[in-house]
């Protein structure tokens, strides 16, 4: 996908700003301001300011353990991640990614002792510059995480954790926070910003308003019209404000039982509550993963390349940058035996540079396809836009061009359970052109991907059953298996009995419960 | 921009979460451990393990869509033939190419492969047993440092003061000074104030009586009732901290009828016995006999290794391992372990003079005798005696410290060992 000859450069008596392996805090300094002035000054970059932390191959490790973060509360299945990835590792089975970085304000960047000053100039300009940009200015990250508050609230989770633990138990702590992890994927609220925050003190000063209504009009005559008789109203009205009491329907199983499961404690709330604000916090990360590494492998590839354009990088570390960039924006067949889906690195990289192509070079493809960008000159301004705006799932419907559909060959699969052989729906052709890209954008959509689960009744004054309702899509339900031991885990926090009703439109597939165990 | 260098931070920072991870998978994890146990080679029998767990404890559900159901779309890079409408068959197993997408953790989950440090493999490994009588625990082997008090100094940190001995040096230097006591001086006060009283007054023996007042009150003054000088302190050492020690005694039939795989059964044995005692001694020496008609010892090499010709003297074996502890392992100083293996073939006149010294004189020195028996493949009843076991369970009714097993292929010699050792059977 990528043009490896070498890009022309200018012949000049600059000094390159290092030559060799070896790297030292100088020299990353100094890199890093070099760079600076390119992507702050040429790209138009906007970006928190940078700490970079020097670590070894077993903090890494560490940190992988503990999904990326600087500090975590203590969790068995972090030791699990570790024990699993150093096996892994020690056995040359994988290897470690060359950097880690950090939406927090300021933005924390691992980089490890063993990379060459090549990797750590790739890494700077890639995660430093790259990602950092995009955390700070993707719209999904400042709706939804606050990069300088992060730290400071893992802090507070660690200690919190630690405090359960000694005054209840190792047991008790990790029975809730294994259910909350179980349920961690549903502890996202995706329209928060517009829910009503307290339901309840709404009613209330509805209420209030009617009485000084009535107050204020008051007539003794109407005491004297006899009592309307509406019991059996009453009663559905009776559980339709309870439901609306709850909320319900409430898609965020973690905030529903967080706020409502009758036998939790105070403290096993405030567990529920750090898991779901941890999930909360990723949620933006598993919407942009493909722009986010798109945008920071476009912007490493943009430095390096302007850099040596200027004489500041020597051949060699140009040779063993592109050695490594090539490498990460592979992107295997399907019938490979290293495919595992598409790289984000490969399709982010190629859409970023095809963005650019269409606003420098356009075809008459790209004007027909883009009116609003194609040759309009500014690559960055309109990838800016982009990165800002937009999520994997919109930016594939918006940006995705024909030519790169040919250039992946991309192909539409229809895969029904029932049949015994797939269809292929579309291929890389004038009528497959959008319907590829409309699957492909469903593929990213997470909301897609993952299973629609709303708690959809909860009986507070009798039973305390809690009804949730999968509403299934094309047929597919849940993991029989898997559904079953997370449905445990949820009555285990609700404390009452629990039944999971997978339908579809009304109609009642399949259905699971479970109680408690005592 | 700010650079840290987090290099020299604490290392192993997730050490919390992996003790919380072998806490929740402990009985999975010995479990595995002794299923390793029984292909594993006897040299690897101690460091570092690895493990292969598949666990219920370890599986993090979620909600998760079905494979089995519904209808998908993919979409799939590298199209090389295919046109709209062309059938594919499913790979088996179903499912698409979308393999690693989905849960981070979803492959693997059931089958869990890591290492265990060698202490987390001896802990969990050796977790239920004891060692058995633990009466004699010689101190011996000088290693681990611990403090000693040793003496006094003159300095040091004042909560180690040392009242007694500062007073005592105080009261040595007031007397050898001649600091003169409060009631000294209150006397001859009291003489000068009876001379000046006195009528008529005798002016020089008040003037005398004067100067000696003031003389005592200057001593007094100048010389302090506790000085710098006087501070004691008491002082501590490192001294090296006397530790415990243990040989460990490996008997074995040389002859021919101990074939390879009876060998390597009891070499199993001895490694396991060997790697306990590790855990409990700082300091175990092993000692190799192995006899024929005749018993030597040897080296560990040429005791599981070479083969001799001959009858079976077991009582030949005992004497040298009593010969080698007379030599060099005082039972006063020792803790001294011993295992026999053997197929259960003696000389029919040996018996007699076998169990005797057993007995007699073995048995009252050793903190344990294990007794293995091995037999070839076939299953073993007890009903089928061999010369040893039959003499052996004589002592086995009278003596607390002996014990003896059978052993018949590599899986029994975890259950066996455990069975000797186990923290129940060896506080009855």
């Amino acid at each position: 996908m990528t043009d490896t000859k070498l890009p022309p450069r200018r012949k000049s008596r600059v000094r390159p700003l290092f030559d060799g392996s070896e790297w030292n805090f100088d020299l990353l300094r100094k890199t890093y301001d070099t760079m600076g002035e390119v992507a702050l000054g040429e790209l138009g970059l906007d970006i928190y300011p940078n700490q970079i932390e020097v670590i070894t191959a077993e903090q890494m490790l560490d940190a992988y353990s503990s999904i990326g973060m600087p500090l975590m509360y203590r969790h068995w299945s972090f030791g699990k991640r570790f024990a699993h990835d150093e096996a892994f590792y020690k056995r040359g089975m994988r290897s470690l990614a060359y950097e880690l970085v950090i939406n927090s304000d300021p933005c924390i960047n691992y980089i490890m002792e063993e990379n060459s000053m090549t990797m750590q100039a790739l890494v700077l300009a890639h995660a430093a510059y790259g990602h950092n940009h995009f955390f700070k200015n993707n719209y999904q990250f400042r709706l939804w995480t606050q990069p300088d508050h992060i730290i400071d609230y893992l802090e507070f989770a660690k200690r919190y954790v630690a405090e359960c633990e000694e005054r209840h138990g190792q047991d008790a702590v990790e029975s809730v926070l294994d259910a909350a992890h179980a349920l961690m994927n549903h502890g996202v609220s995706r329209d928060f910003r517009t829910r009503p925050r307290d339901v309840a003190k709404r009613e209330r000063e509805k209420a209030e308003r009617r009485r000084a209504y009535e107050e204020a009009t008051y007539d003794d005559i109407y005491r004297t019209l006899p009592e309307i008789v509406r019991e059996n109203v009453s009663e559905s009205s009776a559980s339709k404000n309870e439901q609306r009491r709850l909320g319900l329907p409430e898609e965020n199983l973690l905030y529903f039982l967080e706020k409502h499961a009758p036998k939790l404690e105070d403290w096993q709330a405030e567990l529920l509550r750090i898991v779901r604000l941890l999930s909360q916090y990723f949620y933006p990360q598993r919407q942009t993963k493909m722009m986010n590494e798109g945008c920071a492998t476009f912007v490493h590839y943009e430095i390096i390349n302007r850099l040596y354009e200027r004489g500041l990088l020597t051949d060699g570390t140009m040779l063993e940058f592109l050695h490594s960039h090539s490498s990460v924006i592979y992107q295997p067949s399907f019938n490979d035996r290293r495919f595992g889906g598409f790289n984000p690195y490969a399709l982010g990289f190629a859409m970023m540079c095809d963005i650019k192509r269409v606003c420098l070079e356009p075809t008459d493809e790209d004007r027909a396809w883009f009116p609003d960008f194609a040759g309009c000159g500014d690559a960055l301004g309109t990838l800016r836009q982009a990165w800002a705006e937009f999520r994997d799932e919109s930016f594939i419907l918006q940006y995705l061009s024909p030519k790169l559909m040919r250039d992946f060959r991309l192909f539409a699969v229809s895969d029904d359970a029932k049949d015994a052989a797939m269809r292929v729906a579309a291929i890389h052709d004038e009528q497959g052109y959008k319907d590829i890209r409309r699957r492909l954008a469903r593929q990213y959509d997470i909301a897609v991907q993952d299973p629609d689960l709303q708690v959809t009744d909860a009986d507070l004054s009798g039973s305390r059953r809690l009804v949730l309702t999968h509403y299934v899509r094309k047929g597919i339900l849940l993991d029989k298996a898997e559904a079953e031991r997370t449905l445990q885990y949820l009555a285990q926090l609700w404390g009452y009995r629990v039944k999971l009703v997978e339908s579809d439109d009304g109609r009642v597939l399949k259905e699971h419960e479970a109680l408690p165990m005592p | 921009m700010q650079i840290v260098d987090r290099r020299l931070n604490p290392k192993s920072k997730s050490l919390g979460n992996r003790q919380r991870f072998l806490r929740r998978a402990k009985a999975e994890i010995r479990e595995a451990i002794r299923d390793s146990l029984k292909s594993r080679k006897v040299s690897e029998a101690e460091g570092a393990e690895k493990v292969t767990i598949r666990s219920k404890s370890l599986r993090e559900p979620s909600f998760s869509l079905g494979r089995s159901t519904g209808a998908r779309d993919y979409v799939l890079p590298g199209n090389e033939e295919y046109r709209v409408g062309d059938q594919i068959p499913k790979p088996q197993g179903g499912g698409g190419g979308r393999g690693n997408q989905g849960s981070p953790d979803g492959e693997g989950q059931d089958e869990f492969t890591f290492t265990l440090t060698k202490e987390e493999f001896l802990d969990l490994f050796f977790d239920d047993l004891k060692l058995p009588n633990l009466i004699k625990v010689r101190l011996k082997d000088l290693k681990a440092p611990k403090f000693a008090r040793a003496g006094f100094t003159s300095d040091g940190p004042p909560a180690r003061l040392s009242r007694t001995r500062t007073m005592r040096k105080s009261l040595g230097r007031r007397l050898a000074l001649h600091r003169p006591s409060l009631a000294e001086i209150e006397a001859l006060e009291a003489e000068l104030r009876a001379a000046e009283d006195e009528i008529p007054r005798d002016e020089a023996k008040v003037s005398t009586l004067r100067v000696k007042v003031e003389h005592k009150q200057r001593l007094r003054r100048t010389i302090a009732y506790i000085d710098p000088l006087d501070l004691q302190y008491s002082r501590f050492e490192r001294v090296p901290k006397p530790t415990t020690q243990a040989v460990m005694f490996c008997l074995m039939d040389a002859s021919a009828s101990m074939t390879e795989p009876l060998k390597d059964l009891a070499k199993r044995f001895f490694m396991l016995l060997h790697v306990f005692l590790s855990r409990y001694y700082r300091e175990v020496h092993l000692v190799f006999i192995r006899h024929t008609s005749t018993a030597s010892e040897v080296d560990e090499e040429t005791f599981f290794r070479g083969t001799e010709t001959g009858g079976t003297v077991i009582s030949t074996a005992l004497e040298e391992m009593l010969k080698v502890v007379r030599d060099r392992y005082s039972p006063a100083d020792w803790n001294i372990y011993a295992a026999q293996a053997s197929d259960g073939d003696n000389f029919h006149d040996d018996m007699p003079r076998t169990l005797d010294l057993l007995s007699k004189e073995v048995l009252p020195i050793c903190q344990y005798f294990a007794y293995i028996e091995t037999t070839h493949g076939e299953r073993f009843n007890d009903s089928v005696e061999t010369p040893v076991w039959h003499g052996y369970a004589e002592i086995v009714r009278t003596r607390k410290n002996f014990a003896m097993r059978r052993v018949a292929s590599p899986e029994d010699i975890f259950p066996v060992f455990h069975e000797l050792f186990s923290a129940n059977a060896v506080t009855t």
